[in-house]
């Protein structure tokens, strides 16, 4: 019984290694399949853990902080000693697949392999044939920063028998090819569910509230589904321009961790955007009438001349003096800021997002069209940006008040401060500037 | 070989030809012998037209001595130069001085202070000026002191004896004895025994720059002062249909509501009133736009398609030579902003029919004969004063906020009326840099040297500075408008969208045709260094992508079509500056860039190496490093003189890389920093080295715009280089790079 | 009628609450440095310092500023005695317009008070959020590192004699 035991975690635990290759040349792959997979990297957001900013490209380091401790992403360049330039491309099909590398070790699912491992044969080549084709950097991995037992990689191997499911993409005969390329890509490479479906203790995604909402990097990834708080409902065109160009007029500007995704997206195919627009739309569902008049009269009271002046708070004078210089000036977005009667953020069940904004900002993109919004950490005091975010709440929002608001900005505060000095930094999409809203 | 036929009639007109036509002769300093080949018979820079003494320097009984200049100090510096040169010349301590700058009342005529000519007209006219002064001051003394003029000498104000017997200015100086016409040659200190010029004086204005003094016309607090806000329509040609301003008028602080046509403007006790009101004011009017721009995104065939005047402003031709390999290339550089940090803004105040107003425009007398014309008063009734502002780096919104002011006070007698500019104000109301197409080709003979050469500029004017009022917004929008002069082509040979539009290069064959566009679908002016900015850009592209075609080192291919011994001395000193090296490769991912020009064909000599890297994955370029070299004859201040180029580098560098303005079919729409992004700490490069070929006795080569057009081109030889790509289309975005490299 | 207490002295002004302290120092209390460039918080001209912290005050409404310490550049150190950030942009000539330099030198002040050495990075960073449009970056750069090494010799000259004492 013993043996068997053994023979079995064995069986579970135990990978081999697939022989080293020598690095292969960059002429040795076909130029449209390089091209195709760099258009799959952006889809999979791949330089968003693997480049740490400022640093080179693909060449990892990035700390991603877990419940669990501290992970650094891999080197992913060519590089024979340090990257992947060993790798056959069985070895990475394996990792992407498996979750192991081509040692045999097995990798933490901080490496979404339980949604890469839905990608096809054909897009993990051209995946492949792009990263063996970028500069090789040496750059030998950081040490991670976990506890035991969690830093012993075969306890990987069974979070993985709870929670791997390995298959590829079934896709379903009675949608559109369209439909069916968005949720290919969404379950897949994409990987949206990383961030925006809840996580369970053991850091797995909960698969019975898929896109319900989850965290990340202490921000709130919004509900993708039909619990959705954006004040306007969303629809396939909104999502598609939204995820194209950074921004959308009832919905405003990505930012945030979202900010990289949607700059990634401006470069992939249109089909490809367009189709993760459609599946999206349809697991947020159609809105009910309810919903749907809500949205409207948040629109309504979005174009309605301000009434800031006719309250009398401090929340109100301080968002007259602070903010409404951008935001209710009728400065057209991208660049004007959104009225705030139209933001996720005011709706959100939780205010987080909103002082993580509040506080930090958006910083300039260099050289780049971008929304600027200068942080107002150094400017107000927790009660002070308490008392804002409580008035934006009541004035902007049908939603029921918020609750401890002064504790979350100062948690927020705090965690901020570590956010910006461990990751490489939310930086904003580029937003298209001729798609101004006319009057 | 055939001497080259010029053919342009403007610059007939203009009867300026005696340096166009030397450009052409191959001796060495063929440019600076020129103007002795004849007897100067006025005296040199702005003394020729306003020739008296006392119109530049004024010595007063007390001793107290005032310096002149009707070029106005924009941060370059020049107060600060125009003080040196005049203290040299009068051998009196830098400190004892005062100058005054540009103020109708006060100062001569110089026209604009613009196209680096400052050092030229009014540094030469000081320095002349000074020198004759002395003269007359040593005459004097030697008539009082019944000795020969030659035993006398100057120092620390006074003419000493050579039994020390001391006389000082102040006592000599008697009524009218410097109310004397110059003399067309002066007496110039000898360039070796100089001791305030060429020294790297520190400037008279940081101190108080850098203490929150009073220093711009933004800091003004005149008694009584008022503050006002103009609200400008949403388009070009947008006519207010309506405008119910009675709610405005009762918001707290208001003055008064100002609406003539198309003008509104609102008055208010406090400044931030002002700015509530403004908001109130604009809510409540309504206007009629039309959608009357070109395409953004097809600027090429927008110019190239609108009605030109061409004339053909140089040719050459040698059958002989024989023509082998021919490329051609285009390249374009879209609308760009002077985008001034600080907004633009004036002061006025009408009290008896005189109208003051306090500018930061670069021309206080072209303004004031356009304020007047607009107001419908004798320009004898208007003054105005020049006070520094933003800078500026051409015409920018200064000029039209001094209109506004002055339209505004004529409704306030009495009262003082600050007006400044609002961020989108500024943003979309200035007038750009025109946007340009270049074509270029050329052949190589069978030595691997330029047989042939063909440029054709297709570009709107490059100034449209007042020359009348209608030039002024304020004007254009009231109920009588003022219709926009019509625009016109700046003269040869400094030219304005042919400027630099012949190469400096000599070729066997060479034609350039410039293809004047009349029509101006944005409303455009001066912007530092003109059309030399892309002109250059196009031209040391070009050489780079030639040097390529004949597998050539791009320095050595220059200096082997280059006759003009100091812009060799220039581009070797530069190339030595950064350890070009010929075939040399650059690090990975990085490319080494260089390109070369004389500003104008005429002014100083500048040439930049750079070095450049760019991120294959995200296209980002970065300047890691420039080194220019700079010869602008004579330095009275060389650390002034590596300030400006300095700037210069870092400025065009952010033009080139980022920056372009953006419209829809109706409106401007980039309007502030995010819409149009400039540099910012995160791409200033690692360092920028600058280095200075003096050239004792030799005239002032005005400097401030000369680095713009070889930063550019040697950033585009350096992305080229790291990507083996050529970008030809300003700006070269990281966008428009990644999509090269992916290519 | 509300207090507010700029480089050391207490001025009563009478502005609505909402009214950015930028007008306030401009308008009320006469001073020049603090300059008026956006009114959006994208450019930095007026940067002040409240409480030891560089605040845009173009968007710092006065009613957060109730017991605060505001300092602007004057009150650091004047033309006869200016305080080693003024010296250092002074002695590497470092402005062109100067328009923009206050701002930079209040983020400068700012950085160095808590930070006595930072690395050229951290001098990037901080100056990250402020336009000049001369071309003076090289130079300003150099002055704040200019001025890290005044403020430390300043510093080490005041122990000094506090020692002495």
């Amino acid at each position: 019984m013993l043996i068997v035991g053994v023979a079995m975690a064995f069986a579970i635990v135990w990978r081999p290694v697939i022989p080293a290759i020598d690095p292969p040349a960059p002429y040795a792959f076909d130029a449209a399949l390089i091209k195709r997979g760099r258009d799959l990297a952006a889809i999979g957001n791949c330089n968003e853990c693997h480049t740490v900013r400022g640093g080179k490209n693909f060449a990892g380091g990035l700390p991603v902080p877990t419940p669990f401790g501290t992970i650094y992403s891999s080197n992913i360049t060519p590089d024979a000693e340090t990257g992947i330039g060993q790798w056959s491309e069985a070895a990475f099909r394996r990792a992407m697949r498996d979750g192991v590398n081509r040692k045999g070790e097995h990798l933490y699912p901080t490496f979404p392999y339980d949604h890469f491992t839905h990608v096809s044969d054909e897009d993990d080549r051209a995946l492949y044939a792009f990263l063996m084709t970028r500069q090789p950097v040496h750059a030998p991995s950081r040490e991670n920063q976990i506890s035991f037992p969690l830093n012993q990689r075969p306890v990987i191997a069974g979070w993985k028998l709870l929670f791997l499911r390995r298959d590829s993409y079934q896709p379903d005969a009675t949608r559109s090819a369209e439909w069916n390329r968005g949720a290919y890509l969404v379950a897949g490479l994409a990987h949206c569910g990383a961030c925006h479906t809840p996580r369970n203790a053991l850091g797995a995604e909960r698969v019975n509230a898929q896109f319900a909402g989850g965290d990340v990097d202490n921000w709130l990834a919004y509900a993708l589904n039909d619990r959705s708080h954006a004040p306007v409902p969303w629809d396939a065109d909104a999502l598609y321009m939204y995820l194209r160009s950074g921004w959308h007029p009832d919905h405003g500007t990505a930012r945030g961790p979202m900010a990289q995704v949607v700059s990634n997206l401006s470069s992939v195919p249109d089909s490809d955007v367009r189709a993760i627009a459609v599946y999206m739309a349809d697991i947020s569902g159609t809105p009910t009438p309810d919903r749907k008049q809500e949205g409207e009269a948040a629109l309504a009271q979005a174009r309605s001349p301000s009434q800031a002046s006719q309250t009398d708070t401090a929340g109100a004078t301080i968002y007259v003096g602070a903010c409404a210089s951008c935001h209710e000036t009728s400065r057209p977005l991208p660049y004007g800021g959104v009225n705030l009667a139209l933001s996720t953020a005011v709706s959100s069940p939780d205010p987080r997002n909103l002082a993580n904004v509040v506080l930090s900002g958006v910083s300039a993109v260099e050289g780049e069209r971008s929304p600027i919004m200068p942080g107002f950490a150094d400017s107000m005091n927790d009660a002070q940006m308490a008392a804002l975010l409580n008035y934006l709440r009541a004035r902007f929002s049908k939603q029921p008040a918020w609750t401890g608001v002064e504790k979350t900005v100062a948690d927020a505060r705090r965690a901020v401060t570590v956010y910006l000095q461990t990751s490489a930094g939310p930086r904003n999409a580029p937003a298209d500037p001729t798609q101004r809203d006319k009057p | 070989m055939n001497a080259p036929l010029i053919l342009d009639r403007r610059r007939v007109l203009a009867g300026g030809g005696a340096l166009i036509v030397s450009f052409s002769l191959t001796s060495a300093f063929a440019q600076d012998q020129a103007p002795a080949a004849t007897p100067p018979s006025k005296p040199p820079g702005s003394l020729a037209a306003t020739a008296y003494l006392d119109s530049w320097i004024r010595i007063d009984a007390d001793g107290s001595i005032t310096v002149f200049t009707g070029k106005a100090e924009l941060g370059q510096g020049f107060r600060t130069a125009f003080q040196q040169i005049a203290a040299e010349e009068l051998d009196l301590p830098f400190e004892s001085l005062k100058v005054i700058t540009a103020d109708t009342k006060l100062t001569a005529n110089e026209g604009y202070t613009a196209g680096s000519r400052s050092m030229q007209d009014s540094g030469t006219a000081i320095q002349n000026a000074a020198a004759q002064v002395r003269e007359l001051l040593v005459a004097e003394a030697a008539k009082r002191l019944d000795l020969p003029a030659e035993n006398l000498r100057t120092e620390n104000g006074a003419v000493i004896s050579p039994d020390g017997r001391r006389l000082s200015y102040g006592e000599l100086v008697a009524a009218d004895m410097l109310h004397v016409q110059a003399q067309p040659k002066s007496r110039l200190k000898d360039p070796a025994t100089l001791k305030v010029m060429g020294q790297p004086v520190r400037r008279v204005d940081i101190p108080a720059k850098v203490t929150g003094g009073g220093v711009y016309v933004q800091d003004m607090r005149l008694p009584g002062m008022v503050h006002a806000r103009v609200v400008r329509p949403p388009s070009y040609g947008a006519q207010l249909t309506e405008c119910d301003s009675s709610a405005v008028e009762k918001l707290a602080g208001v003055v008064k509501v100002v609406r003539d046509g198309n003008f509104l403007a609102v008055v208010a006790e406090k400044e931030f009133q002002s700015i509530k009101a403004m908001n109130a004011l604009s809510s409540a009017a309504k206007w009629k736009e039309s959608a009357s721009l070109p395409k953004q995104d097809d600027l090429l065939n927008v110019l190239m398609h609108l009605p030109s005047q061409d004339s053909t402003i140089f040719q050459r031709s040698d059958p002989s030579v024989s023509r082998g390999k021919t490329i051609e290339a285009i390249y374009t550089r879209p609308y760009q902003l002077h985008g001034s940090v600080g907004p633009s803004c004036a002061v006025a105040q009408l009290v008896d029919d005189a109208m003051t107003v306090w500018t930061h425009t670069q021309g206080v007398y072209p303004d004031r004969q356009a304020i007047a014309e607009m107001l419908r008063v004798p320009p004898a009734s208007v003054r105005l004063i020049h006070v520094e502002g933003s800078g500026c780096y051409g015409h920018n919104g200064a000029d039209d906020a001094a209109a506004d002011a002055a339209l505004i006070a004529r409704a306030l007698p009495g009262r003082p009326v600050r007006v400044q500019w609002m961020r989108e104000q500024e943003h979309a109301w200035e007038p750009f840099g025109p946007a340009m197409v270049t074509k270029l080709k050329a052949s190589l003979d069978s030595n691997g040297k330029i047989a042939d050469w063909h440029f054709d500029v297709w570009s709107n004017t490059h100034s449209m500075r007042p020359g009348g009022a209608g030039s002024m917004l304020a004007a254009q929008h009231m109920a009588q408008p003022f219709a926009v002069p019509a625009p016109r082509p700046l003269p040869l040979p400094e030219g304005g969208g042919d400027r630099n539009a012949i190469p400096i290069y000599t070729f066997p064959n060479a034609q350039v045709v410039h293809h004047f566009i009349p029509a101006m679908p944005l409303r455009i002016s001066a912007l530092r260094a003109l059309g030399a900015y892309h002109n250059v850009f196009s031209i040391e592209s070009f050489m780079d992508e030639l040097a390529g075609l004949a597998d050539a080192d791009p320095v050595e291919f220059r200096l082997k079509h280059l006759e003009d011994q100091r812009g060799r001395a220039v581009i070797e000193k530069a190339a030595l500056g950064f350890e070009w090296k010929s075939g040399q490769k650059a690090p990975q991912d990085r490319g080494f860039g260089f390109a070369f020009a004389r500003y104008k064909n005429l002014a100083a000599y500048c040439a930049v190496a750079s070095e450049v890297e760019v991120n294959r994955e995200t296209g980002r370029p970065r300047l890691v490093r420039a080194v220019a070299a700079v010869d602008s004859g004579q330095v009275v201040n060389p650390d002034g003189l590596i300030n400006q180029i300095e700037g210069a580098i870092v400025q065009s560098m952010s033009w080139t890389l980022y920056e372009s303005v953006t419209f829809d079919d109706t409106r401007i729409t980039s309007i502030d920093w995010q819409t149009y992004p400039i540099l910012r700490f995160d791409a200033v490069p690692e360092s920028i080295e600058v280095h200075i070929i003096d050239r004792p006795g030799q005239p002032f080569l005005g400097s401030g715009e000369t680095g713009q057009g070889p930063t550019a081109a040697s950033i585009a030889n350096a992305i080229a280089n790291a990507t083996g790509k050529r970008l030809r289309n300003l700006p070269l975005t990281r966008k428009r790079i990644k999509e090269a490299i992916d290519a | 009628m509300m207090t507010l207490k700029v480089n050391g002295r207490e001025h009563q002004v009478d502005a609505d609450p909402d009214t950015p302290l930028l007008y306030v120092l401009r308008d009320d209390i006469k001073l020049n440095a603090a300059k008026f460039g956006c009114g959006l918080g994208q450019c930095g001209s007026c940067a002040v310092i409240v409480d030891g912290k560089a605040i845009l005050s173009c968007i710092t409404p006065m009613v957060l500023l109730e017991g605060k310490q505001v300092t602007t550049l004057e009150g650091l150190g004047s033309v006869s005695e200016p305080a080693p950030i003024q010296r250092a942009f002074i002695e590497e000539q470092a402005a062109q317009c100067g328009y923009c330099i206050p701002g930079m030198m209040m983020r400068a002040q700012a950085l160095l008070l808590k930070n006595s050495k930072p690395t050229d990075a951290e001098i990037r960073a901080a100056l990250e959020q402020h336009l000049c449009r001369c071309g003076t970056h090289m130079r300003i750069l150099r002055a704040v590192r200019r001025a890290a090494r005044l403020m430390e010799a300043a510093d080490a000259s005041s122990t000094t004699n506090r020692s002495a004492q």
